[in-house]
Parts: structure tokens; sequence; C-alpha cells
């Protein structure tokens, strides 16, 4: 049976941590391991936008997933694909954590991993998107430092 | 006549020596209202025609919305209240496909479109209904708004239904391109280019109107009421203030700075909330003296005593507040509700009905109480905003301020929606360049400047007549097309019944994911 690695990427460095966390476990699980990358466009059905962002925004969404798969996603996995690893990437568009934690149901995955954001103004408002995660994923999440 | 005629030396002379005496402050607000209010005038008695009814005059055109209005309530089966708990479900997202995340949802699209309804005409103009027609103009209010809904339904369907999708993935739409398409579709291309024609000069006419002018009078109103009324600064340098405002909104339109904009979005409905919030508070103070004021609002709106007209004189006030203020029948909301993500045009329908529902059975009947409960009405010389004010001001002290930043973003977020309003009809016609785009841009934020240096009276004249006059060709195209609404509800009312189209839930989320 093959087991199933989340990753989330958002461009940031902790993505690289994670990846790198990822390959590890997948080394110690051996072959059958699948590492699923998943980035996620933060997104609300819910934010109040100006009619020329509406109109615009069909093209916009085609836009942000052109380019996360290109800066994000195909530089990640061609090279762990280099190295051996079996990997597939998606773009999402939603709130990180709802989105990771759906998609792990959804793959059936073993894991979740994350690399840690600093903290910032809006975190420590609203929490951050790993403590959203850890509330909601029903699989464990690993959040790498 | 002949007796003006031989005053006129004499007027001339004291507005010489008027203009010489009141300093050169009031001498740049004159000037621009007296070369704006002759082009102004013809065209505000056109669009306003009326005829003798019981004793009153009735402006035509507050018929053709209301008559259209009924019938598209009774054309469509009372769809404002069959589909209502529906229309609800599909703002929540209840319906959305999970593949659609990260396109315009149906909460988007009613919400931009309420930053454009929602404003001034719920805090100004139900003012002015009120002060001029009695609190019986709330009652006719609310039922225009009711009925209303069905307008909205039936453009918003159409909008979706006839929308452009542009070469880089952008969307148009609007009655423009119903009114085009739609009646091509049926062999009579000419005369639906004629009639988007027609409306795109109206919108035009609208934006600056309307969406202009009338916000950046009463912004400026506003000011002038918290900064000491008669005495303030700002008497006399509307101009000015009109300048400042237009370098904003001009910053935004032309500058393209987002960041304006987007924090105007997020603070627009933070206000509307806090108003709804503030008017519920009066009402609780007021407990007791609600049933008079509901007594007050059904005898007035049946058996008005104090106002000129009589039935037809409170009946055609109400009716006029509820149409500038939601716009029904208009055509400006379908330009908004248009770029929504969804295969079902009658969706938007569905989901815009609820828009007439909160702008006007909402807002302007929260402030149509307050003014009434509080009796502010009946205080002589206030009118527009300031009577809004004055009513909000006998329960706290402070909420001029509150009123006076509430409409400021109104005002402004308005102005943005309806500079696109405009824009979407200017570039229909002139074609969609750089060059055009920037001219109607310019055209726009003078008109910010002559706005706020009008008084009231031409200023709410010809804001009326502009955005009425939209409505001559978007409801002839909604007659004409109404058919068509109707086999789009048709068909999507079967496929929820055989359950084809059924509410998403969690786990059907997960598994299409």
């Amino acid at each position: 049976m093959t087991t199933s690695l989340i990753v989330g990427l958002d461009g940031t460095p902790g993505g690289d941590s994670a990846i790198a966390y990822a390959k590890r476990v997948a080394s110690l699980v051996g072959a059958e391991t699948r590492i699923i990358l998943c980035y996620v466009v933060e997104w609300s059905p819910y934010s109040f936008n100006t009619p020329e962002e509406n109109a615009q925004r069909a093209s916009r969404r085609e836009n942000e997933i052109k380019l996360a798969r290109e800066r994000v996603l195909s530089p990640a996995i061609s090279e762990l694909e280099k190295e051996g690893y079996q990997v597939e990437g998606r773009v999402r568009h939603g709130d990180a954590a709802e989105i990771l934690s759906l998609l792990a149901r959804e793959v059936n995955a073993e894991q979740i991993i994350v690399g840690r954001k600093g903290e910032s103004v809006r975190s420590r408002i609203f929490g951050s998107v790993t403590a959203h995660l850890i509330q909601e994923a029903s699989v464990p999440v690993t959040i790498v430092p | 006549m002949s007796r003006f005629r031989s005053l006129a030396p004499w007027a001339a002379a004291m507005a010489a020596l008027m203009a010489a005496s009141s300093a050169r402050a009031e001498g740049m607000d004159q000037a621009i209202s007296d070369i704006v209010g002759p082009i102004v005038n013809p065209i505000v008695s056109t669009i306003f025609y009326s005829v003798p009814v019981a004793g009153t005059q009735f402006p035509l055109i507050v018929g053709w919305l209301i008559i259209a209005a009924i019938i598209f309530t009774l054309y469509f089966g009372f769809v404002q209240f069959r589909l209502f708990g529906h229309a609800i479900r599909l703002v929540k997202g209840d319906y959305t496909d999970p593949k659609d995340e990260g396109e315009v949802s149906h909460f988007q699209a009613l919400a931009t479109a309420l930053s454009g309804t929602v404003g001034l005409g719920n805090i100004a103009g139900v003012a002015v209904a009120v002060s001029l027609g009695g609190p019986g103009a709330t009652f006719w209010m609310i039922l225009a708004g009711l009925l209303g809904m069905a307008s909205k339904f039936c453009e918003c369907t159409l909008g979706v239904k006839y929308r452009n999708v542009n070469a880089d993935g952008s969307i148009s739409g609007g009655p423009m391109y119903y009114l085009s398409k739609g009646f091509a579709e049926n062999g009579k291309a000419g005369l639906g280019k004629i009639l988007a024609i027609f409306f795109a000069i109206c919108a035009i006419g609208g934006s600056i109107g309307g969406g202009n002018m009338f916000q950046a009078n009463q912004s400026y109103q506003q000011a002038v009421n918290v900064t000491g009324g008669d005495a303030s600064f700002l008497v006399g340098y509307g101009w000015l203030f009109g300048l400042v405002m237009a370098a904003i909104v001009g910053m935004v339109i032309i500058g393209g700075i987002k960041s304006i904009a987007r924090v105007t979005e997020k603070l627009v409905p933070m206000m509307a909330v806090i108003y709804v919030i503030a008017a519920l508070i009066i009402l609780g103070f007021n407990f007791s003296a609600i049933p008079a004021a509901f007594g007050a609002i059904i005898e007035g709106a049946f058996a008005p005593v104090a106002v000129g007209g009589g039935i037809v004189g409170v009946l055609i006030q109400g009716f006029k507040r509820a149409a500038f203020s939601n716009e029904a029948g208009i055509g400006s909301a379908a330009i908004a509700h248009s770029a929504v993500k969804t295969s079902q045009p009658a969706t938007e329908g569905i989901v815009a009905l609820l828009e007439p529902f909160i702008d006007t059975v909402v807002i302007c009947t929260m402030t149509a109480l307050v003014i009434v409960i509080t009796g502010a009405y009946q205080v002589e010389g206030l009118g527009g905003v300031q009577l809004t004010s004055y009513a909000f001001e006998t329960a706290f002290p402070w909420f001029p301020y509150v009123l006076a930043l509430a409409v400021l973003m109104f005002a402004f977020s308005t102005m943005l929606s309806w500079s696109y309003y405009g824009l979407k009809a200017w570039t229909y016609l002139f074609g969609e360049s750089k060059g055009s785009e920037i001219v109607y841009k310019l055209i726009f934020l003078a008109f910010v400047v002559i706005g706020s240096s009008m008084s009231l009276g031409p200023v709410i004249d010809f804001s009326d007549a502009m955005i009425f006059a939209m409505s001559i060709a978007n409801i002839i195209g909604l007659y004409y097309l109404m058919p068509v609404v109707k086999r789009e509800l048709a068909q999507y009312m079967a496929k929820l019944k055989s359950g084809e189209i059924a509410p998403v839930d969690k786990e059907a989320k997960r598994q299409n994911a």
C-alpha cells in the first residue's frame, strides 16, 4: 500500500525545510511513498472586492495557478523526481488549513508536513495557519522548524 | 413671466452685490452652479415628464419602474418570496462546486453590487423622502423595495446569460450586452443595438449624476455639518473639498492604487453594520414609541394630511427614493453581478433579489424608522443627510461624526462602483483602449468637483434624472427578454427538483476536491 505524505507550500523558505523532512520520512518508510506537494493560494469566498477585481478574477486565478506551478511546484517536483521520489503537485485556492486537511482525507494521507512560519501581527490576533491546521486535521501534522 | 423679467435687472444687481460682498469663497461655487444649471434643467424636466393624477404631478418614469416591478413579480410567480431561502443558501455557498474555488463567488458578486447601491440613497435619500412625503413614504418605499426584487432577479439573470468573456479572460456584462445580444438572437439586432447605445449613454450620465455628483455633494454637506454648520471653515469651499475628493478617487481609478479601494471595500460593510446596529439601539430606546411610529407610517401612507399631493404625492416620494436607492430596473446591478462564476445564470438572478431586500427593506427602513420615531422629520429646515444626522444625534450626540465617516465611505465606494459602471458603458461605446478610458476617468473626476460645489436641489434632480433614464432602455429589454429568464429559471428549478443540481455537502466536497 502506498503511503502518502502531504507537504504544504506557500512559496516561503519554510516550504524547503518541509520538503527536506518529507524526503527523510519517505526514505525511512520505503519506496512505496508518494509525496504530494500542495500550494495553497489564500482565498475566501466571503471577501469584499471591487467590481473591477471581480471582472478580472477568472484570469487572475489562472495566472496565480500558473505562477505557483512555474515558480514553486515545478522546480520542487523536478528536483524530487531526479532524486527518485514519487511526487505530484497541486495548486488550490482557499483556507490553507482547511484545504490541507480535506486533501489529507481525500488521498488517505499518513501525515501533513508544513514548515513553521514566523509570527506576524495577523497570526497573533487570528491564530496562525499551523495552529488552525492542528485543530482541523484528521491525520498527524508535523511542523518542521 | 413679465413680472420676473422686470425683476431681472434688480436681481442681477443683487447677485453682483452679493457676489462682491460674500467674498471670493462663495463666488467659485456659485459660478459652477450657474454654468451647469441651465444645461441640466431641460434634461431633468424631460425625464421627469409628469401627468396630473388625483390632483398631483405623477412622473411617468416612476410609474414605468413600478409597473415593471409588478409585472415581473407576477410573471415570475412571486419569485422574491418563493426563492428567498434558496437565495440565502446560494450566497452561503451550499451549491458552490468545490472546483470553483478561487473564482468569484455568489457572496462576492452580491457584496460588490451591494457596495454600489448601499450608500447615500439609504441615508440621505430616505431623509428626503420622509421630509417631503411624511412618514407614509416609508410604507411605499418598502413596498417598492419588495417589488423591485423581481426586477433585479430578471436583469441579473440576463446579465450573466449574455455576458462577454474578453480575450484577456476578463468579463464584461450588463444591459449593453443583453440588449444587443438578446435582441440579435431574435433577428432584431438593429433595435437591440439602439437600445444598448441609449442605455450606455444614460449609464454614463448616471455614473456622473447619482453615482458621483450626488455622492460628492452629500459628503461635502456632511463634512460642513460636523465642522460647525454655517460657521464651518468649509462653507463656500465646496470646490476645494471636491478637488481633494477627486484627487483620492483619481488615485484609485487612474493611479491604480488598489490599497485604498481595498480598505474601503472592507470598511463599507462594517459601516453598514454599525449603522444598522445604531438604528436598532435607537429603536430599542424608543421601544414604546414604535407602535405610534408604525401608526404614523400607515396613516401617512393612506391618509396623509400635511403633504402636498395627498396619497399620490407620498407614494411618489416613497417609490422614487426606493428606486434611487436600490436601483432595481435601472440595470446597474446587472453589470456588477455578471462576473460571478456559475453555469446557471438563474442562480445569480436569485442571489440578486436579496439586494433590494437588504438595501431598501432593511437599511432604508431603519433610517426611516429612526427619523420618524425621533420626530426629526418635523424639524423645519432640515433635509437630506442633515436630517438623518440630526435624528441619530438625538440619541447619540457623537453620532454625526460616525455618520460623517460612514457617508464619506459609502460615497467613496459608490463612486468607485459607478465609475466602473460608467467606464463599462463608455468602453462599450468607444472601444476598450487606454486612451478612451483615461478620457472618461478625467470627465468623471471633473464632476466630483462640480457635484460638491452645487446646491443639493439641482444635483439631486440631475442625479435622479440620469439614473432613471437608464431604466427606459433597460426595462424595454427586460420585457422583451423575460421569456428567456423564465426558461432559464424553469430549467434550473427542474434540475434542482430532479437532484441534478444538489447542495454540495462536506462529504461530496472531499471526494470532488
